[in-house]
């Protein structure tokens, strides 16, 4: 296996001021993943995201993004690097300015694509896959609903199919229909175009339905990493209280009754 | 290619093979994901032309990987349907297969028609109304909070009154004293030139105490604090919009006029006067600086002459004018930060009203001063 990884993140420490963020945190994620990452909230999964996407530069440590050290990156190769990456941010960072539309088909106007019947059809069926209508597309990001914002950052993220994607927290905010409609697009998606993706979530049901891997962040650093089964049976205190609770218990016990099968072949990879 | 070409999908390859007996293929192959495509005008053009002959036969099972958007490109190029005997991976042919079910919906966006125009003008006008409406209904709540406060003193908030006078006032000492400082040298060199002419250089007392003291000082502060701190404060009102700060005041049942607007009014009636007579303060010290090297004049002279050339009222006048600019400049600031509405281009359009506003008020105020208080205070 000479495959590079998708990610790899080597010896990260990150620090604001007095307050350490990250403690050596090391990662390798195989390229075609869905790794689910968790942690308490303000435990820096957020800023570990915008490390991988260059946005924040690490105090310490090396980040490898498809085999290329962020560090060594010529800013030409750079560029092309993130046509392959898509990023949806916690609050959906639509432009405010232009509508629903045009932000979603802002990548492709980017690329260059100029064709408008092309670019009509490409943004439509995104709309349609995120659960948007049509009639949607003229409103302006201002006049939409919290969920409605989350579905529009995720159709231009998705516009382009990048081979890697940064999801921060996409289902929060949206109702249970729309979680589930997400994890059938994104599995749909996944199974077609094989990419990587990261995503940050509190959702049980998306690390059980859709992650086939799942990191856990706690006390600065990477305290699980593998599979779910692998993560249930880890040991530390925060995953105990995480994934040992009632309430996750309802949720994977519901499954393992439901779908023996399915589980199966989820946990083992 | 280096190494970390091969990482990135780089690379999308149409080839036309030759069959024996006279029969074509086209063999793709690479990675044929948009970004490919678009970074190669000559591959797009490429494709139309052999998907122009339907006898042709399409291979694509060697592309590595196939994204939507090049599917939808094939797909298009293809007539909107697949070619026949196309061999290709299945799951590829899912993607070109969801094409065949989508349509586009055919609503077009709102597009521009007479009707649109009269409605836009319409709504220019009532928009020009409504501003005023609102301008006046600021002003109207302002009064009631200032009733408010007069009988409730507790509730007068000072902090943000002195943190607002601190921002506009102490933090534009500098700019305002070079500006003032540079005019008053300017005006006196102008001055002393034509006035060398006629021998009457002991006047530069006169037009420089009367015109700095009554109107350029007061408005050259008026239009620096305009630009300084009017825009801040537009700006700063429009972001609380954005971030749904007001909407979180409104519901904890804080009144938007007492907590934002009354502390910049208050801060700026005060701060401004203030600053008025420190630019002309340090204009008068330029012009005497300038009167000094140009006309001989003694600094002593100049000091002794002042009062008598520009009367004390001058300087009251000064101060009362600037307190009403202060007042205009605040109450323009926050009527037009309120106006925001939570998007950029928004932003960036009202704090741009909002200064040219301010400034043409402060101006048009100074021309009913100086047409009310025309027979006050000239020596
Ligand atoms: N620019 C910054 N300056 C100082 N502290 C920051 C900054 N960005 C994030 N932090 C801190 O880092 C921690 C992690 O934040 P974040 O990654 O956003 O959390 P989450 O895991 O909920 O996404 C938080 O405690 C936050 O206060
Ligand atoms: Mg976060």
């Amino acid at each position: 296996m000479n495959q590079p990884h998708a990610i790899q993140l080597e010896h990260i420490w990150t620090s604001f001021g007095d307050k350490v963020v990250h403690k050596d945190i090391n990662l390798a994620l195989p390229k075609g993943e869905i790794l689910g990452l968790v942690g308490a909230s303000g435990c820096g999964k957020t800023v570990l995201l915008r490390e991988i996407i260059g946005l924040q530069i690490p105090n310490k440590g090396e980040i490898f993004v498809m085999g290329e050290s962020l560090k060594t990156i010529s800013s030409s190769h750079g560029k092309r690097l993130r046509h392959h990456c898509g990023v949806l941010f916690q609050k959906g960072a639509l432009f405010s300015v232009l509508n629903v539309f045009e932000n979603i088909a802002f990548p492709l106007r980017e690329l260059g694509v100029d064709d408008e019947e092309f670019i009509k059809y490409l943004v439509f069926m995104n709309l349609e896959n995120v659960g948007l209508s049509a009639k949607d597309a003229w409103l302006k990001p201002a006049d939409l609903s919290g969920g409605m914002t989350k579905r529009v950052a995720l159709a231009r993220t998705l516009i382009l199919e990048p081979s890697l994607l940064l999801l921060d927290e996409p289902t929060s905010g949206l109702d249970p229909i729309s979680s589930q409609d997400f994890v059938d697009l994104l599995s749909g998606l996944h199974r077609d175009l094989n990419f990587t993706v990261i995503l940050v979530t509190h959702d049980l049901d998306i690390l059980r339905d859709l992650c086939t891997k799942v990191a856990v962040l706690a006390d600065q650093q990477l305290v699980a990493f593998g599979t779910l089964a692998t993560v249930l049976a880890c040991q530390h205190p925060f995953v105990q209280r995480y994934f040992h609770n009632q309430r996750a218990q309802r949720v994977f016990n519901y499954q393992a009754q439901a779908q023996p099968k399915t589980q199966q072949g989820q946990l083992s990879g | 290619m280096n190494q970390a070409d091969t990482h990135l999908k780089t690379q999308a390859i149409l080839n036309t093979v030759a069959h024996e007996g006279g029969n074509f293929s086209v063999l793709l192959s690479g990675d044929w994901v948009l970004s490919n495509l678009t970074s190669d005008s000559d591959l797009q053009k490429r494709i139309k032309q052999a998907a122009e002959d339907k006898k042709l036969h399409w291979d694509l099972r060697s592309v590595n990987g196939l994204d939507s958007a090049t599917a939808l490109l094939l797909w298009q190029a293809w007539g909107q349907s697949v070619p026949a005997g196309l061999e290709i991976k299945p799951e590829h042919l899912r993607l070109i297969n969801k094409w065949q079910n989508q349509t586009v919906p055919n609503l077009d966006e709102p597009s521009f028609s007479f009707l649109q125009t009269a409605t836009y003008l319409s709504n220019a006008i009532s928009d020009v109304f409504e501003q005023v409406l609102n301008f006046i209904a600021l002003l109207g709540q302002l009064l009631l909070d200032g009733g408010h406060l007069l009988r409730h003193p507790g509730g007068i908030p000072w902090s943000e009154i002195s943190i607002t006078i601190y921002d506009a006032g102490v933090r534009a000492l500098g700019i305002t004293a070079l500006v003032g400082f540079l005019i008053g040298i300017v005006l006196s060199y102008l001055s002393a030139l034509q006035l060398k002419l006629f021998g009457a250089e002991i006047y530069i007392i006169d037009i420089l105490g009367l015109s700095v003291i009554r109107e350029l000082g007061p408005l050259l502060a008026a239009i620096l604090v305009a630009g300084r701190s009017g825009s801040a404060m537009t700006a700063q009102i429009g972001i609380m919009r954005v971030t749904e700060e007001l909407d979180a005041l409104s519901a904890m049942g804080i009144s938007h006029s007492l907590r934002l607007v009354l502390p910049k009014v208050i801060a700026l009636t005060v701060s401004l006067p203030l600053l008025s007579v420190w630019t002309s303060a340090t204009a008068l010290i330029g012009g005497m600086l300038s009167a000094q090297n140009t006309l001989d004049i003694s600094y002593q002279q100049f000091l002794l002459k002042l009062p008598d050339a520009a009367p004390l009222l001058n300087v009251f006048i000064g101060l009362g004018k600037s307190a009403v600019f202060g007042l205009m400049i605040a109450l323009i600031a926050c009527h037009f930060g309120f106006r925001i509405k939570p998007n950029t281009e928004s932003l960036g359009n009202e704090t741009t009203n909002s200064v040219v506003a301010a400034i043409t008020v402060v101006i048009m105020v100074d021309a009913v001063f100086a047409i009310l208080f025309m027979d006050v205070g000239m020596p």
